[in-house]
């Protein structure tokens, strides 16, 4: 019975599970980065006509979701389950979402990797026949992250050289079963290990999450037998510019160069010039990339698979305060092309 | 009027310098909250060697203006206190020098936090 | 099922090994990783199968020191990592930084004494002209805060901004002002001492620390 998994940690779906529709919100400095164009909605301001960062937080993963749905012409009640987590506190954004969705929900938390933990979650209820249609979102907001975990939005604080910038983005998915239209699909799930290699430095969370980020792709490969050849482009959350290298160094050590096809979305989110330091971070940093960048390439054809792997830093601004190493996930899908002519 | 103004740029720059330094160079655990909190304390505690008030007669608001002076401030206060009042004047001496100053920070504090928004 | 002794046995011999776990390999650190796990296991099965309380405390000092066995391989190994991540971080641009905290410091610095010379100017003496001044500094800190304008400049000035009283006036509003819509009392009553009330606190005791060895020198 155990044919659905592959090694210890990969997940090989029966039937591949289609992602129907997509959609990604993001805030103004997101809207102004090299990604700009491929969002679908760019607020004008961070509170965007709400009294709180964290309403406008909430109204950007519900809105995300509705224009996914909108897409394919979908109402509400043709999703079975909502999926969806954030970065807040008792992960508030997605449970008031699902309150104003009203249909049948399941609150996660992976802090940065949540829209992955969706996704593999979302996959394996579809792949179990329990659900036709599912959505899937994440979100984060810089102001709302920011005064949670670090400093208050006006204190004249100098951010340190590692630290990353948190995105204001949502990023909602809808996965069905497979049909003719279906282009395209997840065919594979890892689900990480939490991994804790004693970084305690909150903003430094690239290096703190490196090491399950490189934990998950070396499993990925050892699990399925495939070689980085294999795969167009490997993709991780938000890495940022020094997880990035580092993660590539450790899997290396591991014996895997992925060194030619190995790009993160908090990197690619901003302009250097943005003066972010050491690129994006947050729930909403893959799963807005996801949907404005890689699966619009997939579409076209210019990519045919790609290994997306999202990261998280679980920590708590208690665990900072009490000196806790910061310990870590990262979980991983892979996501295909259907060749429509093959 | 203006000729002791080099003096305060100096001064002042300098006291800023070197908690830029503490910033850049000590580990992450040090933050801003502990670099103030040990401005106001090492500020008091070089008051009191009587090493703070030369720099004060030197430089003016220059050793006044940073949070050093707020600790400077603090000490004499508490000394002068011992002068006037003995034990009382001890305990109560460095918060009545600074009073002024810690209630108009409050004041303006809350005033400000009241009419604005932050704007993120 | 390993027995208490052959137990005991595994983890003395292991002492040796974990000594220089530099010379081990990859391979060989993993093994041992392994080799702990099992271990681990066999001492919850001893624990979970003693029958008195003394027997479960004397399996639990097992567990215990295979647990200080599996820290010391990992603390090794959070070593070796950190080596990597010191390779590659980036430097903190320390002379830009100072030098830019240096001129925004000395800005506000001079600019104070503009004002204290200001108010020498109009009668007042020293110390009060050096009130006064700063309660302005401390106004002009809280107003820019409001505006949005201070962070840009912690931003560039770094210390340069934080350490001049401005700064501390900047630490009491910006919290204030963000945790407003938590309300008055929880939200800007409750935070507008996130920092100044460490400052404060400290500097409240060491005044009283000097005034009381100054009144038992006396």
């Amino acid at each position: 019975m155990q044919t659905k998994r592959l090694g210890k940690q990969t997940l090989n779906f029966h039937i591949p599970v289609a992602i129907s529709s997509f959609a990604s919100i993001v805030g103004p400095m997101e809207g102004k980065g090299p990604l700009g164009k491929g969002f679908d909605y760019v607020l004008e301001n961070d509170l965007d006509g709400e009294k709180s960062w964290e309403k406008a937080e909430q109204k950007m993963m519900q809105h995300s979701l509705e224009i996914a749905l909108a897409k394919r012409n979908y109402h509400l009640e043709d999703l079975d389950f909502f999926l969806a987590g954030d970065l807040l506190n008792q992960i508030i954004c997605a449970n008031f979402t699902a309150r104003a969705l009203g249909i049948p929900f399941l609150g996660l938390y992976g802090a940065c990797s949540t829209l992955v933990e969706g996704l593999i979650i979302g996959s394996m209820i579809i792949d179990g026949g329990f659900a036709q249609r599912v959505g899937v979102a994440a979100s984060s907001h810089h102001e709302t992250a920011e005064r949670q975990l670090r400093y208050p939005t006006e204190q004249g604080i100098q951010r340190t050289m590692t630290a990353q910038w948190t995105v204001t983005g949502s990023g909602a998915f809808i996965l069905e079963e497979p049909s003719s239209f279906s282009e395209i699909v997840i065919t594979q799930g890892i689900v990480g290990r939490v991994i804790d290699m004693g970084v305690a430095n909150a903003m430094d969370m690239g290096s703190a999450m490196a090491p399950a980020a490189a934990d998950t792709i070396v499993r990925y490969f050892q699990d399925t037998g495939r070689k980085p050849e294999d795969i167009d482009l490997i993709v991780t959350g938000d890495l940022g510019n020094i997880g990035r290298i580092l993660c590539e160094e450790l899997v290396l050590q591991k014996g895997f160069d992925i060194s030619a096809k190995f790009t993160d979305c908090g990197v690619l989110i901003y302009d250097p010039s943005q003066d972010v330091h050491a690129g994006g971070s947050g729930c909403g940093c893959s799963a807005s990339v996801l949907a404005a960048y890689f699966l619009p390439q997939l579409l076209e054809g210019k990519l045919n698979n790609i290994l997306f792997v999202a990261t998280g830093a679980l920590l708590s601004p208690t665990s900072t305060q009490q000196g806790e190493t910061i310990p870590c996930i990262a979980h991983g899908v892979l996501i295909q092309r259907i060749n429509k002519e093959g | 009027m203006f000729d002791n103004l080099p003096m305060a740029f100096l001064i002042g720059g300098l006291i800023c310098v070197i908690g830029q330094l503490i910033m850049d160079l000590t580990p992450f655990v040090i933050t801003p909250a502990h670099v103030l909190v040990g401005y106001v304390t090492t500020g008091a505690f070089i008051s009191a060697l009587g090493l703070y008030e030369p720099l004060v007669k030197l430089a003016g608001a220059g050793a006044t203006i940073p949070l050093s002076g707020f600790g400077h401030a603090l000490a004499q206060g508490a000394i002068e206190g011992v002068k006037t009042k003995g034990l009382l004047g001890a305990i109560g001496g460095g918060l009545e020098a600074t009073s002024v100053g810690i209630v108009a920070a409050i004041m303006f504090g809350f005033a400000i936090s009241t009419i604005f928004n932050p704007k993120g | 099922m390993l027995t208490e002794q052959e137990l005991l046995m595994k983890i003395n011999s292991r002492e040796k090994m974990l000594v220089n776990l530099k010379d081990k390999s990859d391979t060989e650190i993993q093994g041992l990783t392994k080799e702990l796990q099992k271990d681990y296991q066999q001492a919850i099965f001893l624990e979970a199968k003693a029958e008195t309380h003394e027997e479960r405390r004397k399996y639990r000092q097992i567990r215990n020191r295979i647990i200080d066995q599996q820290n010391l391989i990992s603390k090794y190994q959070q070593l070796r990592y950190r080596s990597l991540i010191k390779r590659s971080a980036p430097k903190p641009p320390v002379l830009k930084n100072t030098i830019a905290a240096f001129l925004v410091g000395g800005t506000i610095t001079s600019l104070g004494q503009i004002l204290l010379n200001f108010y020498i100017w109009q009668g007042l003496t020293f110390k009060e002209a050096s009130t006064a001044t700063s309660i302005t500094v401390v106004f002009l800190g809280a107003l820019l805060t409001g505006l949005g304008v201070y962070d840009e400049i912690g931003k560039v000035g770094g210390a340069g901004s934080m350490v001049p009283i401005s700064g501390f006036a900047n630490s009491i509003v910006s919290p204030a002002l963000e945790f407003k819509r938590e309300g008055y009392v929880y939200g800007v009553g409750a935070k507008i001492f996130t920092i100044a009330g460490p400052v404060i606190l400290y500097g409240t005791l060491t005044s009283v620390i000097i005034g009381l060895i100054t009144y038992i020198t006396m």
